[in-house]
């Protein structure tokens, strides 16, 4: 290309007997200039297709594999409720309130409550969050992300309800919380990346709940309150607090 | 430079391919339905696309009934993977040297 514009440059000097060599040195120049420009602007279009090609194969993978609406709004309020139980479960241990039912059985269906409770905030806030982003509800990744959740945790829950006949009470904290975890860790392939890291959280607190049984009401607390409302609003903020700005 | 963009597969050139190779590739297998509704397409739009990659062998098909509905599975071969994560990589190249 520029070997051929100095040839170029050559012969029409020599043309105009180098009386206009400031003429067609300016012409040379910008020659290249508009050279440059057009090849950049050029590079710069396939740059951005590629990238908008990337982009579009990876909002393919997801959308197909992954359940991606997961509320973080109902993390922070499950989180809440689960510190709201606890200081419910210390004041039950603390002081006999009814004495007729025994201690077991009222914390019991105290966490049945909080269960419960917490399932279906996740579910409505999560089915209505899904509805806003048009997406659909029922898909492979909701199917994936249900199945790989339960396993673990119907499985950590027979077996605590065991510990809890036999009178191992000590192991149930710990158990609740790793088996969580574990769900967690488990289901995370098919929601967002964060899941993989609050189910870390959860097993790490529940070794150390084991490790110090005095306090694993404590460590309860802190596993199923203060890390659901930690990731609750990273998620918030990162995915929701978003679209919102976005739409707005 | 130029060898790079000979690395692209020019069967993935057209958005649709692309799309039904991106599905495919993550998740074990899809239905016709599945991949209608995730890339927002009409019937005949999406099966003259999987013709074409099914002709060049990197998609296998699998068809039964449900009762009397047809049910369509689509799976990626092994040729199919092969030629995707070569397209993806020479992708990534490019950008990386631009």
């Amino acid at each position: 290309m520029f070997f051929l514009l100095f040839t170029e440059r050559e012969k029409l000097n020599q043309r105009f007997n180098s009386e206009n060599l400031f003429n067609t040195d300016c012409l040379l120049v910008l020659f290249i200039l508009f050279y440059f420009a057009i090849q950049s602007t050029f590079k710069m279009e396939q740059k951005e297709q590629y990238v908008n090609e990337i982009k579009a194969i990876r909002q393919m993978m997801e959308q197909s594999s992954r359940f991606l609406s997961l509320s973080g709004l109902s993390g922070i309020m499950i989180g809440f409720y689960a510190v709201v139980g606890a200081f419910l479960a210390n004041y039950l241990i603390h002081n006999q309130v009814k004495p007729g039912s025994s201690l077991v059985s009222q914390l019991f269906l105290l966490a049945v409550a909080i269960l419960i409770l917490s399932l279906v905030t996740v579910v409505v806030l999560t089915y209505r969050k899904t509805i806003r982003d048009g997406h659909k509800i029922w898909n492979k990744g909701t199917r994936m992300l249900i199945l790989n959740l339960t396993v673990p945790l119907i499985s950590g829950g027979i077996l605590i309800s065991i510990f809890i006949t036999r009178g191992f009470f000590e192991t149930v904290a710990p158990a609740m919380l790793v088996f969580y975890g574990l769900a967690l860790v488990n289901a995370a392939k098919f929601t967002r990346q964060e899941i993989y890291y609050m189910g870390l959280c959860q097993i790490i607190i529940g070794i150390i709940a084991a490790l110090i049984p005095e306090y694993s009401l404590i460590f309860w607390a802190l596993g199923f309150g203060a890390i659901h409302i930690i990731y609750g609003s990273i998620m918030h903020f990162r995915y929701d607090h978003n679209t919102k700005t976005k739409k707005s | 430079m130029k060898e790079l963009f000979q690395q692209l597969n020019k069967a993935f050139d057209n958005k649709i391919r692309l799309g039904v190779m991106s599905v495919i590739s993550v998740n074990r297998s899809a239905t016709f339905n599945e991949l209608k509704e995730l890339l927002d397409l009409t019937d005949g739009n999406l099966a003259s696309h999987i013709k074409k990659l099914e002709e060049l062998d990197y998609i296998t098909v699998h068809k039964s009934f449900f009762g009397r509905k047809p049910n369509t599975v689509y799976e990626i071969t092994s040729e199919g993977r092969d030629a995707f994560e070569l397209h993806l990589k020479a992708l990534e190249a490019i950008l990386n040297k631009q």
